[in-house]
């Protein structure tokens, strides 16, 4: 079976480049643009892992993490956090927010897919 | 899609965050402090920078990477957006959106400019901050070069020169260098429940760690407390591995890299003599290799014998042990699940709190929008178009057929017409757009004239959100930007020139669009001098344009400035003066089928108007008989229709005939003539005159055989489908098959004035 990923990302490229790169790497990808839709979407797409970016309009990444790792159904899905910040502090910060993992951008197609390889079965 | 695409997607979503960011910047310096719009200035310069970076663009980056420092600085109320901040930020996006172009259409950029924002943004960011962000200048930096691709190239390097690359290190933050030798590793692993909280899974870290070498593991469960006092959101379980690997020990700890504050770790060297030496924990170890899971036991492991029955034990064996592996995930799975449960009681009321707080701003957020090929919308457009005309031809053989009218058919069509007309509207709706992104960028048209001539500027725009078609956007940009060009370096004066004449010293553009009575207005206001009179007069007699004696009002000296080659200023500025007068800004005006006209008051300061349909697919026309072809005007350039009668009409010279009405002559045009449809005038108190308002507020009045009616009518390019003929704006089909022409009224007009159109071709009049 496919694994299902649930992207969320306010830009479009990256969006664009998270789906070809999943698609490629044989993973069925679904795909928000924000916190709000990401949760909203989280309803129906029963994904396998999560990948956010953290600087999004309406809900930005950490309160999207807060809001899976509050929903019963879901707070066990990995959730990786896809952001150009490196630094401690917002790593810190999503992972106090409840994030498994994070992949630093600039984004690249190898460190994504083996990060998401390395939180699920 | 392929990254080509995906690139031109970037640079779309580009242009985007541009205008977000502008838009954004020119709200602060208007003195909004809405952190949400500092959040979304900040996200568009954040957005750029990451997809750039994705594209390994690195000029972008690095200047993108220090404007977001300082935005940062902004954001978390580090640095007040005042005046003066405000202005770098904003020629800081000129360079960004300079720089942006630059990566897509491979063009230059001006260095200096963009080192001097970056020292002036640094600036920004250090004055204010409490401790220097040492971050910012070193990276911002300007990059060397571009990163060198991965693949060294293979004709200077042979065999032996290969260096290999250690792949699986790539996603790990660590420098140092593999270790050749193997070692053995002690590895004491002891998650804590936040571990599996956050998503973790135990047994993925040792699935990864299995795969850095040879490793045996022994499960510690001596906390696992009877299954009546198990607490379902403990971690009770601890690993002791021995792990022999040449990866090194970073490699072990990155393996717990997500992982690592949510656990007990501890890694030893136990020394590389002691390979694979498992008997050397104090515990019993179990083989462990999720690849080859027939070693699981130790004892079936050491088993040489390949019997038949022994193998069918280890199979039974193996499958003890997994579904021994399988009851304890189902224990953790179980634990979560409780736990869940019990967090969910717990945060049942903030949870709730938070969905609705969610609710509340998906509510307030943007209605849904998808992007379409443009071309998609314009094959509907057309084909909508060949629908209208289907319709008004399937209207027009019923009623020949239904003289009385009253047959049901005929009510069907009526409502036929009614929806036709309805998606016609819609279609024409999708390719409406507001008139924001030009608007937003004159702003940075002001901005840089401002700074060249040394005058305060004040940009306001109105109406933004006015819908227009796309096409008259894109068109629009050019002679817009000519005439704010033309506003700040001709129309306002010099702050000190401001200063004595009472004026604030800080000139105001004013730019608004709106609609009236089916087309978009857009009016270009300035508070400058106002046209001088004396001077364009002057000047116009230099130029030859009229004569030295010739009396003309106000309004015909101002329209002089749309004459070909005029320029007012006194020395040909590097702004406004490149050869491009406002008769140009006129023509591409009038090839949307608009209309331009001035205002100008002296000491206040001029307006430009501009008229523009709304679209350039669709016009409302009268349909009109000229010598047995039939003709559409379009009927925003008609003003009137009469009937002339004989004491009316007047002649004047050779051929020169005038109507008068109300008491003022207005010179008489047969379209006819001009056309070359028939060698004489016909009669005019035979036909209908048209009075239309000509460019300049002049009025002529265009003499036809009759009116057939007024209807909508679908714009069909001459100049796509045939060539261009003078004095025909157009052509369309109408409801009977037959092709009319649209007739161009202002160059029917201009012909009238004089000379007959040249190289007229009555083949084709269908």
């Amino acid at each position: 079976m496919k694994k299902r990923v649930l992207t969320v990302d306010d830009s479009r490229t990256i969006r664009n480049m998270l789906l070809v790169t999943l698609n490629n790497a044989g993973f069925e990808t679904i795909q928000a643009e924000d916190g709000v839709e990401g949760l909203e979407v989280l309803e129906t797409a029963n994904p396998d892992v999560i990948v956010t970016d953290i600087n999004m309009p309406r809900l930005d990444g950490f309160g999207f993490i807060e809001g899976v790792r509050r929903n019963d159904r879901y707070r066990a899905i990995p959730i990786l956090v896809l952001t150009t910040e490196s630094d401690a502090e917002k790593k810190n910060r999503a992972r106090q927010a409840g994030a498994t993992g994070w992949i630093v951008k600039p984004f690249d197609p190898t460190k994504l897919i083996d990060a998401i390889e390395r939180v699920t079965a | 899609m392929d990254m080509n695409e995906i690139k031109e997607i970037f640079f779309q979503e580009c242009e985007e965050q541009l205008a977000e960011l502008e838009s954004g910047l020119l709200k602060l310096n208007d003195g909004d402090r809405d952190p949400e719009t500092v959040n979304a200035v900040f996200r568009a310069v954040h957005s750029i920078k990451g997809g750039a970076g994705a594209f390994g663009l690195d000029d972008l980056v690095s200047f993108a990477h220090v404007f977001e420092t300082t935005l940062d600085c902004v954001r978390s109320n580090r640095l007040e957006p005042n005046q003066d901040v405000l202005k770098v930020m904003l020629k800081s996006a000129d360079v960004l959106a300079d720089l942006t172009n630059a990566a897509r259409d491979g063009g230059s950029v001006d260095g200096a400019r963009s080192r001097q924002l970056i020292k002036e943004l640094e600036a920004l960011a250090n004055g204010e901050l409490p401790q220097p962000a040492a971050e910012a200048p070193a990276k911002s930096a300007p990059a060397p070069a571009k990163a060198a691709p991965a693949a060294i190239p293979a004709p200077a390097v042979n065999e032996e020169g290969f260096q290999p690359v250690a792949f699986s290190f790539e996603d790990f933050e660590t420098s140092e260098p593999p270790t050749i030798e193997p070692s053995t590793f002690e590895i004491l692993f002891r998650p804590k429940s936040e571990l599996y909280g956050k998503g973790n899974d135990a047994t993925l870290l040792l699935r990864d760690l299995s795969r850095l070498g040879e490793m045996s593991i022994h499960c510690d469960m001596d906390e696992l407390p009877a299954l009546g006092s198990m607490n379902p959101e403990a971690a009770y379980f601890a690993w002791k591995i021995s792990l022999k690997t040449d990866k090194g020990e970073e490699a072990i700890r990155s393996v717990f890299e997500f992982a690592e504050w949510d656990c007990e770790l501890e890694v030893t060297l136990a020394g590389g003599n002691h390979a694979g030496a498992g008997d050397e924990l104090p515990m019993q170890p179990v083989p462990f290799d999720l690849s080859l899971l027939d070693e699981a036991m130790p004892a079936l492991a050491g088993a040489a014998e390949d019997d038949e029955q022994v193998a069918a034990r280890q199979r039974e064996a193996r499958d003890e042990a997994v579904s021994a592996a399988s009851i304890a995930s189902n224990v953790l799975q179980m634990a979560q699940t409780a736990r869940a449960s019990a967090e969910n009681a717990r945060s049942a009321a903030p949870a709730s709190a938070a969905q609705a707080a969610a609710q509340q701003a998906a509510a307030s957020a943007a209605t849904p929008t998808i992007r379409v090929d443009l071309d998609r919308v314009d094959r509907l457009i057309n084909l909508v178009g060949e629908l209208v005309i289907n319709q008004a031809m399937l209207s027009q053989s019923v009623i020949e057929n239904d003289t009385n009218g009253t047959s049901s058919i005929n009510m069907g069509l009526e409502e036929l017409q009614q929806l036709t007309r309805e998606i016609q509207d819609s279609v024409m709706a999708i390719r409406a757009q507001p008139v924001k992104p030009v608007f937003q960028r004159m702003s940075r048209i002001v901005r840089e004239i401002a700074d060249m001539t040394g005058k305060s500027v004040r940009l306001v725009t109105e109406g933004e959100n006015t819908e227009v078609d796309k096409t008259v956007i894109d068109k629009l940009a050019e002679p817009l930007t000519h005439m704010i060009r033309n506003a700040v370096d001709h129309g306002l004066e010099t702050p000190e020139k401001r200063v004595a004449a009472g004026k604030n010293p800080e000139g105001t553009v004013r730019l608004t669009a709106k609609h009236r009575s089916g087309r978009i207005v857009i009016e270009l206001a300035d508070d400058g001098a106002g046209i001088n009179r004396e001077k364009v007069r002057q000047k116009a007699i230099d130029n030859d344009l009229i004569a030295a004696d010739a009396n003309l009002s106000d309004e015909e000296i101002d329209n002089l400035i749309f004459h070909a080659g005029f320029s007012t200023a006194d020395k040909i500025s590097d702004i406004s003066g490149r050869g491009v007068g406002m008769d140009v800004v006129k023509r591409s005006i009038q090839a949307l089928g608009g209309r331009i006209n001035i205002q100008s008051k002296p000491g206040q300061g001029s307006v430009f108007t501009m008229s523009l349909p709304l679209t350039l697919a669709v016009l409302d026309g009268m349909v009109v008989t000229v010598a047995s072809q039939t003709l559409v005007v379009p009927l925003t350039a008609i003003v009137e229709t009469l009937q002339p009668e004989a004491s009316a009409i007047h002649s004047f010279g050779a051929s020169q005939r005038l109507i008068s009405i109300r008491n003022s002559f207005c010179p008489l045009v047969d379209v006819g003539r001009i056309l070359n449809f028939r060698a004489t005038q016909a009669n005019p108190v035979e036909g209908v005159a048209l009075l239309v308002e000509s460019e300049g507020g002049g009025q002529r009045a265009l003499m036809v055989d009759a009116i057939q009616g007024q209807r909508q009518v679908v714009i069909k390019s001459l100049e796509a489908n045939y060539t261009h003929v003078p004095g025909i704006a157009a052509a369309t089909i109408l409801g009977d098959g037959r092709v009319a022409l649209i007739l161009d009224v202002d160059a029917i007009v201009a012909a009238s004035r004089g000379q007959s159109l040249p190289e007229m071709s009555l083949a084709a009049a269908g």
